[in-house]
């Protein structure tokens, strides 16, 4: 029981923290039709910032400047490469973001080192959020904060007792990822920036023929997607780790996330996002295979069978993969994406 | 059952969303007839082209081609039974020389399909019908130039070329002459008329002049519906059509009162 | 009578066969004239890397279909033909070592045809993306089923199997190479002629307009599959080369990196005309074995030059190479010279300063430990000396104020000839 909320509550942070990079790669993607192969190098970027920063002034100080650096990047690169090459179409505009991100990545290595760096979350967040223990004998009790060592001992063999702790940093990460949404939900539907930028999601001409200077609003919406991105790169690197290949480990799981949930559909991103975070964080941590399961209904296969890799790969093996199988069994059953409204 | 018209809409309904374009459309078009659709902006005219040559299906009610129905058809089989349309923004195959342009048009009619194991240079009937095409509509002269390097009014050519190229006997053309001079839509009209000798025609036009020199009959499409279907005439002196989108009787009876 | 309208058709004139002889012969005499072991293992490579490039630009520059997936394809069909030379060395596939390519071919192709519909669903951005998805997909799962993909290790095979035919064994590289030069040669006549053919010229206007293809009788989405089977033929070809000349199939010959790789210069050679991705090839092969000696830096200078293509030339050195074959026709190409010959000094100062910074950055984090000295190009710098940095910086401002100096000046007289050639073009219109 404590398993499944705990990993729950893990695969939603997970997903949380896709949306909160999905949700950035939808806006831009919906506004300017610009696929942003770089989403991902944003986020690390966000990552090691803060971690610059973290070294010297502390987390906290890192937590709101980084994401606010990544977005004046973002901007400038808008304003300066993107911007150029948008009269040639949305295949070069891809190539470039794709171009960006290859010399992001190099760029990193060569300020940070190409291994990991420690980039630790603050003091505040380092315990857990809060522990579940569940003894045979007492049942289910919640504890904020860690449990004791004490308690998570047996006194005698028969009474099983088990520990699940929370990480703060998790819960950090949720309450993060839900604020921002609210942000976000609130900016588009209640504020006149907001508005215009709803307007010039479908309709860009008719906006800038209205006064708007359309260029401008692209470009901070290129800025606000990274300077997002970058924020959940300052969370996401504290929690799991920082190093140069985060990029490409998150970067292809969100472009999923995105044709899955359909292109250009927020909610259908924040649907995908949910959905792949949890399905993947329970699969990691299950180790069923398909002859464990043949086994369970009693059927036996001989040796060799029993030997090859395919039946013997476990849902945990396989975990990483489970995305993609998503996205390819998406695209044979309805490829519109679960809530798509258009077309690539 | 469709009783001989080469073109037919029963009732034919379009919403978009909770908007209904397209309410309720009846028309029968007889084979080799010259039909102009006319009507006020909004009316629906390119709703109607797009519904009939499949881009979007239609909510509710039936097209017929010839004896067959094709609503809810892909636009390549609708394209495939005889029938092809022009758009009103110019749609051709930019990075494509005008010949080739017109060659990727008789392709399929003469069922080369899919074919890879044939050379293009090899397709005599092809390569003749393309080059006949491009003499009729006058770009002999700028055979090997790439479509998007031609003027507005050569690519307006072009996408009438690449309409007809396939040999379909049902041609729909949307706004054919818009944008152009008055010297250029003359010359069109004259093009048009010669490229759909026996062909059935339909045309969206705003010209009027254009309408009643080239149609056969009119077609009047008002929020969506038919509500005048008749030789020029015939339709001039319609009171409804007068009401609707020539000018009120009323203000005509008005002027007349004035000019008295 | 009947050549002349011939030609007029496309067909291939004595001036093209004269080309494809002279790329025949090219490929007879290099190793001759470039014969040392590298050398050689070089041009196989580019062989190999020639055929892949244009296989992706069936899809790039001929369908306007963006992949970063394609690896997927020759990596199949060089794990297949590794393990078809495992089973023709233990007696089990009675075909020549000379066919595996062929093997590869249709292994790709048989991929092509299972994954391709899925793939071809979609266009624009949401096929690039499903590329990436499944490359991503067979990328883990190269490390998943070991008798397939060999885990880490990869799987491996001997080429030199059984008695010598005619005395060839494919044991020595040379002998390797004209194999594949054999089959460069026909792979790239038969990419050649496909854009000749209906489907070929179809995929083209799906490439303009995929909307007006159906309404001139064409399925959009089957002309896209079909070309990308056999697009994914070739490139199982290739794959099937590279398992010959490396005995060897690993991981990453299906990664994501690897189709970066053949997006990054097949746009680099250029994708608009078909000649492009060969020059992509080569310079594929010259920066991976030549290139990564001798810099760390390398793919960052790729990076960059991959930004300014996109931006500056789009339709990459073919596309340059053509403007200035255009410029030489109408005489315009002596003028212009001279200023290339400034663009050329002034740009060489301006990266020659750029470099340098780059290189003791490069050396300050990757290799402190061997001291604080380097050489670049002949000369010792000191990371640890102001004057080496403040040298570079200073050549590289002042070669960039000068390249941009130049620039201005050379796009000037560039459009004035442009100018010049269009208004005699429209002159001789009106006569």
């Amino acid at each position: 029981m404590e398993f499944f909320t705990i990993s729950m509550l893990n695969g939603l942070s997970y997903g949380l923290l896709l949306f909160m990079l999905s949700s950035g790669l939808t806006l831009i993607f919906s506004m300017m039709g610009v696929l942003n192969f770089a989403h991902a190098s944003f986020y690390m970027v966000g990552a090691y910032v803060a971690y610059a920063i973290a070294s010297v002034l502390g987390f906290w100080p890192g937590l709101f400047v980084a994401p606010l650096v990544v977005a004046v990047l973002g901007a400038a690169f808008e304003r300066y490469c993107l911007r150029r090459v948008h009269k040639y179409g949305h295949v070069p505009e891809l190539l470039i973001t794709f171009g960006l991100s290859f010399v992001i990545l190099e760029l990193v290595q060569l300020i940070w080192g190409r291994t990991a760096v420690e980039f630790l979350p603050p003091v505040a967040l380092r315990g857990p959020a809060f522990t579940l223990v569940n003894s045979s004998v007492d049942g289910m009790h919640f504890l904020l904060g860690a449990a004791p060592a004490a308690m998570c001992q047996a006194a005698d063999a028969t009474v099983r007792i088990v520990c699940s702790p929370f990480p703060a940093t998790r819960g950090f990460m949720m309450l993060i990822a839900l604020v921002m949404l609210v942000a976000l939900w609130l900016m588009l539907t209640r504020t006149r920036v907001g508005l215009v930028i709803q307007s010039a999601l479908t309709h860009p001409e008719m906006v800038e023929a209205l006064g708007h200077n359309v260029p401008r609003v692209f470009m901070m919406v290129f800025g606000a997607g990274a300077g997002l991105a970058g924020l959940a790169g300052v969370i996401g690197g504290s929690t799991f780790v920082t190093e140069p290949s985060m990029a490409a480990t998150v970067g292809s799981i969100i472009f999923v996330v995105v044709v899955v949930g359909g292109m250009g559909s927020l909610a259908g991103a924040f649907v995908a996002s949910i959905l792949i975070g949890v399905i993947q964080t329970f699969a990691v941590a299950l180790d069923y295979s398909v002859l464990s399961a043949l086994a369970a209904v009693g059927v036996r296969l001989g040796p060799q069978a029993a030997d090859h890799s395919l039946l013997k790969m476990t849902l945990s093996q396989v975990a990483p993969i489970l995305p993609y199988l998503f996205l390819v069994l998406i695209l044979i059953f309805r490829p519109k994406g679960l809530m798509g409204t258009r077309e690539g | 059952m469709s009783a001989g018209y080469a073109v037919q809409l029963k009732g034919l309904r379009k919403s978009f969303g909770k908007t209904e374009i397209i309410r309720g459309a009846d028309l029968a078009v007889a084979p080799g007839e010259r039909v102009a659709i006319i009507g006020p902006n909004g009316a629906g005219k390119s709703t109607l082209f797009n519904l009939i040559s499949g881009r979007f299906g239609p909510t509710s009610g039936e097209i017929w081609l010839n004896d067959q129905r094709i609503d809810g058809l892909r636009p390549f089989e609708i394209a495939r039974l005889g029938l092809a349309r022009s758009f009103q923004i110019t749609n051709i195959f930019g990075r494509l020389s005008v010949f080739e342009n017109l060659r990727c048009g008789v392709l399929w009619s003469l069922g080369y399909k899919y074919s890879f194991w044939k050379f293009l240079a090899g397709l005599t009937d092809a390569n003749e019908r393309a080059e006949a095409l491009m003499h009729r509509i006058k770009l002999d002269r700028k055979r090997d130039t790439l479509a998007m390097n031609l003027t507005y009014a050569e690519q307006r050519a072009l996408e009438i070329g690449i309409t007809i190229a396939g040999g379909a006997s049902v041609v729909l053309l949307d706004e054919p002459t818009a944008g152009m001079s008055k010297s250029e839509t003359s010359r069109f009209i004259e093009l048009i008329r010669e490229v759909t000798v026996g062909k059935t025609l339909l045309t969206v036009e705003h010209d009027m002049g254009v309408v009643f020199g080239l149609a056969d009959k009119i077609a009047v499409l008002v929020y969506g519906e038919v509500i005048a279907f008749d030789t020029p005439p015939a339709v001039r002196a319609d009171a409804r059509v007068q009401e609707a989108y020539l000018g009120s009787v009323l203000a005509d009876q008005q002027a007349a009162q004035a000019g008295h | 009578m009947a050549s002349t309208t011939a030609s007029r058709f496309g067909a291939l004139g004595p001036k093209d066969l004269v080309v494809w002889f002279a790329a025949a012969a090219v490929m007879v005499v290099a190793p001759l004239v470039f014969h040392s072991g590298l050398a050689v293992t070089m041009l196989s490579q580019i062989g190999i890397a020639i055929v892949a490039c244009l296989s992706y630009n069936m899809l790039l520059g001929q369908g306007g279909m963006l992949s970063f997936g394609h690896a997927v394809y020759s990596g199949l069909g060089s794990y297949i033909s590794i393990h078809a030379l495992k089973a023709i060395g233990g007696g089990t596939l009675p075909i020549p070592v000379s066919l595996v390519p062929v093997v590869g071919g249709l292994a790709g192709m048989g991929f092509a045809v299972l994954l391709g519909f899925v793939t071809t669903k979609k266009s624009g951005t949401t096929f690039a993306m499903i590329t990436l998805g499944i490359s991503e997909l067979v990328g883990a799962m190269a490390f998943m089923v070991p008798e397939f993909f060999g885990g880490e290790a990869g799987i491996a095979a001997n080429r030199v199997v059984g008695k010598p035919v005619l005395g060839i064994s494919f044991g020595p590289q040379i002998q390797v190479y004209y194999l594949i030069a054999v089959y460069t040669l026909l792979c790239t006549a038969g990419m050649y002629a496909f854009t000749r053919t209906p489907l070929g010229r179809m995929l083209n206007a799906v490439r303009d307009n995929p909307e007006r293809v159906e309404f001139i009788g064409y399925n959009t989405q089957r002309v896209r599959y079909f070309s990308f089977i056999i697009a994914g033929f070739f490139a199982g070809v290739s794959g099937g080369m590279y398992a010959l000349n490396f005995e060897i199939a690993t991981g990453e010959v299906v990664g994501a990196f690897r189709s970066g790789l053949y997006l990054f210069f097949t746009f680099l050679g250029g994708a608009t005309f078909f000649f492009g991705p060969i020059i992509g090839a080569i310079l594929m092969v010259v920066a991976f074995v030549l290139m990564s000696e001798m810099t760390k830096a390398w793919l960052l200078y790729l990076g960059l030059v991959f930004l300014l293509m996109v931006i500056y030339a789009p339709g990459g050195i073919a596309s340059l190479i053509m403007m200035n074959l255009r410029m030489a026709k109408h005489g315009r190409l002596g003028g212009l010279l001279v200023w290339y010959v400034a663009l050329a000094l002034t740009g060489v100062v301006m990266f020659f300063g750029a470099a340098a910074l780059i290189e003791m950055i490069y050396h300050l984090q990757f290799d402190a430990g061997l001291g604080p000295t380097l050489n670049f190009l002949g000369l010792t710098l000191d990371v640890q000396s102001v004057a080496s940095w403040l040298g570079a910086a200073v050549v590289a401002a002042v070669g960039a104020v000068l390249f941009e100096l130049v620039r201005r000046r050379f796009a000037a007289r560039w459009g004035d000839a442009q100018g010049d050639i269009e208004a005699a073009a429209r002159a001789r219109e009106m006569a």
